[in-house]
């Protein structure tokens, strides 16, 4: 149990539906089995790409300021937002250059790229290594409840409300089914030119 | 064993710290003033951990925050200075020899005009809330905290569950904490409200 990254807990899952990707988190922070607060939210925005950090907690916020330092200093030498793609490449490349002495974090991307319109969503493990997906990627503590419920309840070409239904009721039977996770959710629906934020109400045991 | 509580009311934090200086088995001080440290005019911390890099680590902290504001001319929100001493402590976590301390940072916003609660633990996982504890206090208090904490308690409605938290703890920690000092940040700073032997 002193395995870093089940410290603090954590459920992220990212899907892909028609012309739109969701992203979805817990809110819980723990330490082992005690919940120190339920509005920890473990999904950052840069530009209008997003990206889920699962893992340790301290490692979640040291890479969410280290992706807005570099994405900003992006944007300054490129004159342009960062294509979710290319974000993917940024992650892997800053999570490598940590091989022996990594990040305890399990992170998803998800977004639309703004030139092609095409949905992307890709997961890491903590060195790096991209894993592509056509329909959905789960990530923390909460994963293989997730792949369970994800496996059952995707399908293709969903609407984005239809999406936002069927992540959010992923998201939330996975994680009751995890005492690591849980005390809320967060849910993005992504499309081409709206992003929704939504909170989820759950139980807080 | 050492007890470090924290708790947000309307208008201020109350800090409660217990007053015996341990080490292994025995007291050796009754009367230990030495858990928290003030920041800045609004913000102070309490800290538990390792003796040694406890008040290593916390006057390094005040030192640095003290020289800010005589060098800028400004006070730092409770939040700016946590994000510093977040980032002071991660540094420290990945170095040969990590700083093992556990934090609490409580202050008022003046520019929000809201006081503020921040827990830091030793890896340094930083979360912003309305009460906390380090320790083992964090298994006898969080739940009657769950119970009688609201957004909009009074300082004396604040107090009395603080009360309620000490009478849990005297009763369930094997080792007498001696009393606490219980210390409040509010719009006027920080200030000792009361003493419970």
């Amino acid at each position: 149990m002193s395995d870093p990254s089940s410290i603090n807990g954590g459920a992220i899952v990212a899907m892909v539906g028609k012309d739109c990707v969701a992203i979805a988190c817990d809110m819980r922070l723990g330490m082992q089995a005690l919940t120190v607060s339920n509005d920890f939210p473990k999904i950052y925005q840069y530009n209008n790409t997003f990206i889920g950090l699962a893992g340790l907690a301290t490692d979640v916020l040291t890479l969410s300021e280290v992706f807005r330092y570099k994405v900003n200093m992006y944007n300054l030498r490129e004159e342009r937002d960062i294509e979710p793609e290319t974000f993917a490449n940024l992650v892997s490349s800053t999570l490598y250059e940590k091989r022996f002495g990594p990040y305890f974090v399990g992170p998803i991307v998800a977004g639309i790229n703004s030139k092609t319109g095409k949905p992307y969503i890709c997961g890491f493990d903590l060195i790096g290594c991209i894993n592509f997906a056509k329909d959905f990627v789960v990530g923390g503590t909460t994963s293989h409840q997730l792949f369970g419920m994800c496996e059952s309840l995707w399908e293709p070409d969903l609407e984005p409300e239809d999406l936002f239904e069927t992540i959010s009721q992923a998201l939330m039977n996975a994680q009751d089914r995890d005492a690591m996770s849980g005390a809320g959710g967060l849910v993005y629906i992504i499309t081409k030119d709206k992003i929704v934020k939504r909170l989820l109400k759950t139980r807080q045991d | 064993m050492d007890v470090i509580l924290g708790i947000t009311t309307a208008n201020e934090v109350i800090v409660i710290t217990s007053r015996a200086f341990v080490r292994g088995v025995s007291i050796l001080k009754a009367d230990d003033k030495d858990k928290t440290r003030i920041l800045s005019p609004h913000t102070m911390m309490a800290f538990t951990g390792e003796s040694g890099d406890t008040v290593q680590f916390a006057e390094f902290i005040q030192a640095n925050i003290q020289l800010h504001e005589m060098r800028n001319a400004v006070e730092l929100s409770p939040s700016a200075i946590t994000s510093f001493l977040r980032n002071q402590l991660a540094t420290s976590l990945r170095s040969r020899k990590p700083y093992n301390v556990n934090v609490l940072v409580a202050g008022y916003d003046e520019a929000k005009g809201k006081p503020e609660l921040n827990w830091v633990d030793y890896l340094s996982a930083k979360v912003s809330v309305p009460y906390a504890a380090h320790g083992y206090a964090a298994y006898y208090t969080l739940s009657l905290l769950d119970r009688w904490h609201r957004t909009d308690l009074t300082l004396e409605e604040g107090l009395k569950v603080a009360e309620m938290c000490v009478a849990e703890l005297k009763k369930r920690l094997p080792i007498d904490f001696k009393g606490v000092d219980i210390k409040v940040v509010d719009k006027d700073g920080i200030r000792t409200e009361k003493v419970i032997e």
